[in-house]
């Protein structure tokens, strides 16, 4: 599905080298999991992969079942069926969730060939997805994102997911600002869309989310690399014992 | 002596104009010629004139303007339940009119009361305008009072049942309206009133609203495409005692536009709302539109909101001076005044000038005033949900003037407006 190889990116203005030679694999129906500590380069990953302004890749590829992500607009990547839910969904005053919605849809059937939704088709299956999600028709018809709670916006992700049908979610700190409630409305949400034609890379600091959304592969990142891949023993082990052990495994100091 | 002495420019353009004489507004037209001659035409040098080159304005023959016919779309308000008044280059066309009749609404053209030796006009005709010269003069209002051919006259005497709709026709190249409208809603009335269309090549229009006590005034003018035309404009506004006066305005053309707005708020607990989006691109012809906006608080409890938006590309020029005056003695006036321009690139230009006087200690008003470009955040959540470019600048061009448009009550108006945003931005991509 995914496939990034010795991907080096700096920031475009600082000579600032932030993903120092990536190389993951992931497999169609997978979820796997980043884990890493602060500054390790996990998000600026999923912006690369999105297409996100204000980095430069100066070696390496990421495709999408056989495509290169790197050389497409983020409304291409978006079409190609890769998905970023935000670590901070923004706000947009003034635009109803339903437009918004709507538009994303309708832009990616386009990008794809499809005809459109119409207005009647669209509204029923907003609605459907939207009560999984317990979503009311309130917070449809608001702005998209204004005065939502953390956990409103997060749930808000997850439906813009199910509504796109992406083939690879990245999921950038979706646990962040959740309590335990919200977190597993949000982790059903995700399950639901748990698909043999689905991947999903989940990031996390923490290993509290993979209790909710079980990953097949866990890896941690540090300075711009992957360091460990294991099985889901691996979050635990982290849970249990910090980075520090891994890091001092892999000869990597002063990134805690 | 020399056979031709040599004009001011006030002469020279007073010489290109039949003033018209006699009937009911007779003293109300001498009055204001003569603070015309007193106050002079406006150069750069003026104040309030620093951003805007009022020379097109202040020639004696309007700069000549090819009318625009839109093709691509009915046009606005078409299809509303409406009274519906035209004037083509400044000309009442009653062909095209309505009748002129609405219950507890009386409507009389300018032309034809003025024949009258009386008329309950007026006492009005005039004095609205008379007072918003200070202390700012405003020389094409004293212009336009003293030379209107036409306008309407309205009185509010109870709920309109449906709005007022004026059109104005632009067909002539050269064509030089100079309308004056004055309403006077009585106590408690309510009534809206439509605008929209280019009027000529060079418009003049003054509108005086009275709104008395507990009346509800809402205005919602659009200021038509063409490219060429140029058009200044006056709203003055007296606001009663627990009474509502809001005006919207769009502009998604033009030259020139100067648009100015001076309301009085004379009486306790009343409510004024002024709100414009404009829209400029350069590339369909030069683009130029000033906001000039003079709010007084002269009672307690007033609540005044303006809200302008401007969004700008390809060299197009928008500024905005904006005033609260909060007089000795208005207690709790509640002031608010926000000026924003989105620049779509690196050509375009704005100026604001926003302005507090305030001589009450019990008050609260704030203004703010913005420039920016889209937000980059914004642009990539939305390209990243697969909205390309294009379409996700219009919806982050919606998003920006919302605060504006939602100054509209109406919804059905509301969407009538925002429709045409919509076109205009999908017209003007790139």
């Amino acid at each position: 599905m995914l496939e990034i190889k010795n991907l080096h990116v700096k920031l475009e203005e600082q000579d600032k080298v932030i993903l120092k030679g990536v190389d993951l694999t992931v497999e169609a129906g997978k979820v796997h999991a980043i884990m890493g500590p602060n500054g390790s380069g996990k998000s600026t990953l999923s912006y690369v992969l999105s297409g996100r302004d204000g980095y430069e890749v100066t070696d390496g590829s990421a495709t999408l079942e056989g495509e290169e992500l790197l050389d497409m607009e983020p409304e291409e990547r978006a079409a190609a069926g890769l998905f970023l839910a935000f670590q901070y969904p923004v706000e947009i005053p003034g635009v109803g969730n339903m437009t918004f919605l709507r538009t994303a849809v309708n832009a990616q059937r386009k990008a794809r060939g499809e005809e459109e939704l119409s207005a009647g088709d669209f509204l029923k299956l907003v609605r459907q997805k939207a009560k999984t999600l317990k979503i009311d028709a309130e917070m449809l018809k608001r702005p998209v994102n204004v005065g939502f709670s953390g956990g409103e916006k997060k749930r808000n992700e997850i439906l813009q997911m199910a509504m796109l049908e992406p083939r690879m979610c990245i999921l950038d700190e979706t646990d962040s600002g959740l309590d335990v409630d919200a977190m597993r409305l949000v982790a059903e949400g995700v399950n639901a869309l748990r698909d043999e034609n689905r991947s999903f890379l989940v990031i996390t600091h923490y290993q509290r989310l993979l209790d909710h959304i079980k990953p097949d592969v866990v890896h941690i990142m540090a300075d711009g690399r992957i360091i460990k891949t294991g099985g889901p023993e691996l979050a635990l082990e982290v849970e249990n014992n910090g980075y520090a052990a891994i890091l001092a495994e892999h000869g990597i100091e002063g990134v805690l | 002596m020399t056979a031709v002495e040599k004009q001011t420019p006030l002469e020279a353009r007073l010489a290109a104009i039949d003033l018209p004489k006699g009937g009911a507004f007779t003293a109300a037209r001498a009055d204001a010629l003569a603070r015309l001659v007193a106050m002079g035409l406006p150069g750069r040098r003026d104040e309030y004139w620093r951003y805007t080159d009022p020379a097109a304005l202040n020639a004696p023959m309007a700069p000549a303007a090819k009318p625009f016919e839109a093709s691509d779309e009915a046009p606005l308000f078409n299809g509303m339940d409406r009274v519906k008044l035209v004037f083509v280059d400044g000309v009442f066309d009653a062909e095209a009119s309505d009748a002129p009749e609405l219950a507890g609404v009386e409507i009389a053209r300018l032309a034809e009361a003025e024949a009258a030796d009386i008329h309950w006009a007026q006492g009005l005709y005039g004095t609205l305008e008379t007072a918003g010269q200070s202390p700012v003069v405003r020389p094409f209002a004293a212009l336009n009072s003293a030379a209107a051919t036409d306008g309407l006259l309205i009185r509010v005497t109870g709920k309109a049942a449906k709005p007022v709709s004026l059109i104005y026709v632009h067909r002539s190249e050269t064509s030089d309206p100079i309308l004056h409208h004055v309403i006077k809603l009585e106590p408690g009335a309510e009534f809206t009133l439509l605008e929209n269309g280019p009027a000529g090549a060079r418009f003049n229009k003054v509108m005086e609203v009275d709104v008395g006590a507990g009346a509800r005034f809402h205005h919602i003018r659009a200021q038509g495409r063409d490219h060429e035309r140029r058009a200044v404009t006056g709203i003055f506004a007296r606001v009663a005692e627990g009474a509502l006066f809001k005006s919207f305005t769009m502009t998604v053309n033009g030259v020139l536009t100067r648009n100015e707005c001076v309301i009085d708020m004379v009486g306790d607990d009343a409510v004024a709302h002024v709100a414009g989006a404009a829209l400029g691109d350069g590339a369909s012809g030069a683009f130029h539109h000033d906001d000039t906006v003079f709010i007084t608080h002269g009672a307690e409890r007033g609540e005044s909101r303006q809200v302008f938006k401007k969004v700008l590309k390809h060299g197009a020029v928008g500024t905005f001076q904006g005033k609260i005056l909060v007089k000795p003695g208005a207690q709790k006036t509640d002031g608010y005044q926000i000026s924003q321009s989105l620049l779509l690139d690196d050509d375009s230009q704005f100026l604001g000038k926003p302005e507090l006087e305030i001589y009450a200690d019990d008050v609260k008003c704030s203004h703010g005033s913005t420039t920016g470009a889209l937000d980059e955040t914004a642009m990539f959540y939305l390209r990243s949900r697969g909205v390309p470019h294009e379409e996700a600048t219009a919806l982050l061009v919606l998003s920006f003037l919302a605060d504006a448009i939602d100054e509209i009550e109406d919804e059905a108006l509301k969407d009538e407006v925002v429709s045409r945003l919509e076109a205009w931005l999908a017209r003007h991509r790139g």
